[in-house]
């Protein structure tokens, strides 16, 4: 089972009297357990598809899958709620809720997922460990770098076990070496969880590391590159 | 970690915004619970006052109140006191009784002979150890003005009257009533001289010793069978009975003596039964028994039963008149802490909107956006309730301390200016819940907002 399946999705944008289509019969299949990369120049459309693999935008047309169940047209508390179970997200600009502590932030998705107490100290201590953030685990955002605080992210977004993790340009905002370190540790922590992770990303650190890139041009498929067979990913 | 942990971190963000809204709940509950405490004293005292001369229910012949004022004959209460008696002894209004007690009202004219002066009054005859206890009443702790009768121990001639009367009758000296001119006293009555059989009866009348003849007076009053009676009064002292109207008229005197004004030698009447509870809010259960115990073995005399309220209208206007400056007021503020606390809450979700796109990314349901933004409302509004309670109770308090006085329209002394923000708990329940209703409410429209923003377009907002 692949945990993203598209077919013939199309997004189409009204701005004002003008219809500008993001994205246009898309089918894609994301491998289980790969590290995938959208890629494509600015308004291609990688961010719309990363979104509607998100589950936090809607296709006008066509049908997706995410762990094998149609999203397109779930109720918006249900898909609340499938998200919460299964799709992790790491932003460009962190995200992290700034009156919340380190703990805190990672926590909070466990929270929403109605974890025990004890179940929830276990993983957020254990994620933080393997971001190397357990000493700052009572920090504040704005107390940490914009490398510490991708950290952060990537933690919460592995907080719940999800098997997918989206990240939006996730070092658009990072110096070039703390981008690098951001996604040896993001490839990291993919192998140990087995997730499948999708990033839309221009950077070539990225593009270098990925398992499979596919690129997008005009908001459809422009070709996929399939480097590494899934299973050696595994 | 919880809604109401991350609802505070999210009030003390921005705190000087937060300290501003605060401080403009506190200022509006403040007014309002003082205005709230004024408006309970005023209607406290009014009540008080009432049930401590009339009680909290009276019996009357049907008719009486609004007819027969001046004709008591007509409305007489037979066999009153096998009523009293009745009332005493009913089990179920028994425990209920604070005092049960006849009263005889007449209309007469009361003329001080020797400074040659007179005047229409209302005199009450009355059973003196029973109203003094009546006066006792204080249900509500308020500061009573209310002054013994000093009948008691009396022989049966004498009365009390009315400050005003003291002084319309020439009395002042004699009973030691201030701020009363006394120099007519003492100047003959202008007009054709009297006959000389009148005269020679005021000489001895003057002759008589002056402290005897100074504080007397006759009441000319009608009697049962229409015929004029008079009665030669003691007056033995004058009190001040608060409401210039009153106090202009009121004369007290045993029942005794104002039956025999009015029935003379025939078998004595009384106007109304008196009914004085333990309790206010004892009333209509207390009224329901009376009733249905009229309305058995004296049904026949046609009696009604009549509150506190119906026989002073002043006391339900005067509470409506409030009741709409307190519902304006609180309008007013309700709006003010409305839009205060409103634009408040949009400020936070247009500033957290990115925040509330990752959170809804996160897998929060819009219910749960809500409920975040209400929250932080409540909290507010709780804080705010909290904070504003305190601040009224100190200002109330130093209101109450500050010995301030005030003479209400229509009263004939100063009363203290005190306000009941502390006793009156439905006050203060009341405008606690209020002021958390106008906030929630406040947070609605914005918490709303935040919930339907798409996520993509909250994502992106910069």
């Amino acid at each position: 089972m692949h945990p993203v399946s598209l077919r013939n999705v199309e997004k189409v944008y009204h701005l004002d009297a003008v219809t500008v289509p993001a994205v246009s019969e898309i089918s894609l299949d994301i491998r289980p357990g790969s590290f995938t990369v959208l890629s494509g120049p600015s308004g291609s459309g990688k961010t719309t598809l990363l979104n509607l693999i998100g589950c936090i935008d809607r296709p006008d047309r066509g049908e997706i899958a995410v762990a094998g169940q149609p999203v397109q047209t779930m109720p918006d508390d249900a898909l609340s709620d499938f998200r919460a179970r299964h799709i992790g997200f790491v932003f460009q600009n962190f995200n992290l809720l700034p009156v919340l502590t380190v703990y805190e932030n990672v926590e909070y998705p466990l929270v929403l997922a109605k974890a025990p107490a004890g179940e929830r100290r276990k993983r957020v201590l254990a994620l933080l460990d393997a971001v190397g953030l357990a000493e700052r685990r009572d920090s504040r955002p704005g107390q940490l770098s914009g490398g510490q605080r991708q950290r952060v992210a990537i933690a919460r977004a592995l907080a719940t076990g999800a098997k997918l993790v989206l990240a939006d340009e996730p070092t658009a905002n990072l110096d070039s070496h703390t981008g690098a370190a951001i996604i040896a540790l993001m490839r990291k922590l993919q192998r140990e969880h087995d997730a499948c992770f999708v990033f839309s990303s221009h950077d070539p650190q990225v593009r270098a590391e990925a398992d499979d890139v596919i690129l997008i041009r005009d908001g459809r498929i422009a070709g996929i590159d399939r480097r590494v067979a899934a299973e050696a990913t595994a | 970690m919880n809604f109401w942990s991350l609802a505070l971190r999210n009030l003390l963000r921005n705190r000087r915004r937060s300290l501003a809204t605060l401080l403009a709940m506190v200022v509006g509950l403040t007014a309002i619970l003082l205005f709230g405490g004024y408006r309970s004293n005023i209607l406290y005292g009014m009540q008080t006052g009432f049930v401590q001369y009339s009680g909290h229910l009276q019996i009357q012949r049907r008719g009486y109140f609004l007819d027969g004022g001046d004709n008591p004959t007509a409305y007489g209460i037979a066999d009153y006191p096998r009523i009293v008696e009745a009332i005493r002894r009913d089990a179920v209004l028994s425990p209920m009784l604070a005092v049960v007690t006849p009263t005889l009202q007449l209309g007469g004219v009361a003329g001080n002979f020797s400074a040659g002066i007179s005047r229409s009054v209302v005199a009450t005859g009355l059973v003196v150890e029973e109203r003094n206890r009546m006066l006792q009443w204080n249900e509500y702790g308020m500061v009573s003005y209310a002054q013994p009768l000093a009948l008691a121990g009396t022989g049966e001639d004498a009365v009390v009257v009315g400050t005003g009367v003291a002084r319309k009758l020439k009395l002042c000296a004699a009973l030691g009533v201030p701020d009363c001119s006394q120099e007519d006293a003492a100047r003959p009555a202008d007009g054709v001289s009297a006959p000389a059989d009148i005269l020679t009866l005021s000489a001895q009348e003057r002759a008589q010793p002056a402290a005897a003849v100074r504080n007397r007076i006759e009441i000319l009053a009608a009697g049962a069978r229409g015929a004029p009676n008079v009665a030669s009064l003691s007056v033995v002292r004058a009190n001040n009975l608060g409401v210039k109207a009153i106090d202009d008229m009121y004369v007290a005197m045993h029942l005794s003596q104002a039956q025999k004004l009015v029935y003379g030698t025939a078998r004595p009447e009384a106007t109304a039964i008196i009914i004085q509870l333990r309790h206010t809010t004892q009333m209509a259960a207390a009224r329901a028994r009376l009733e249905a115990l009229l309305a058995g073995e004296f049904g026949w005399q046609g009696l009604e039963v009549l509150d506190f309220q119906t026989l002073n209208p002043i006391y339900g206007q005067t509470d409506e008149f409030m009741a709409s400056i307190f519902g304006f007021i609180a309008l007013l503020i309700g709006v003010i802490v409305l839009f205060t606390i409103g634009n408040t809450m949009g400020t936070a979700v247009t500033e957290r909107t990115v925040e509330i796109g990752t959170l809804r990314a996160m897998g929060l349901r819009r219910a749960g956006i809500r409920r975040l933004f209400l929250c932080e409302a409540l909290l507010l509004g709780a804080i705010g309730s909290a904070a504003g309670l305190a601040c009224a109770l100190a200002v109330s308090g130093l209101i109450n301390g500050s010995g301030w006085t005030w003479t209400p329209p229509g009263y004939s002394y100063a009363y203290l200016v005190l306000v009941r923000v502390g006793q009156d708990v439905p006050l203060l329940a009341g405008c606690v819940a209020g002021m958390v209703g106008v906030t929630v409410a406040s947070a609605l429209w914005p918490a709303r907002r935040a919930a339907k923003l798409p996520i993509v377009d909250a994502l992106r907002h910069v």
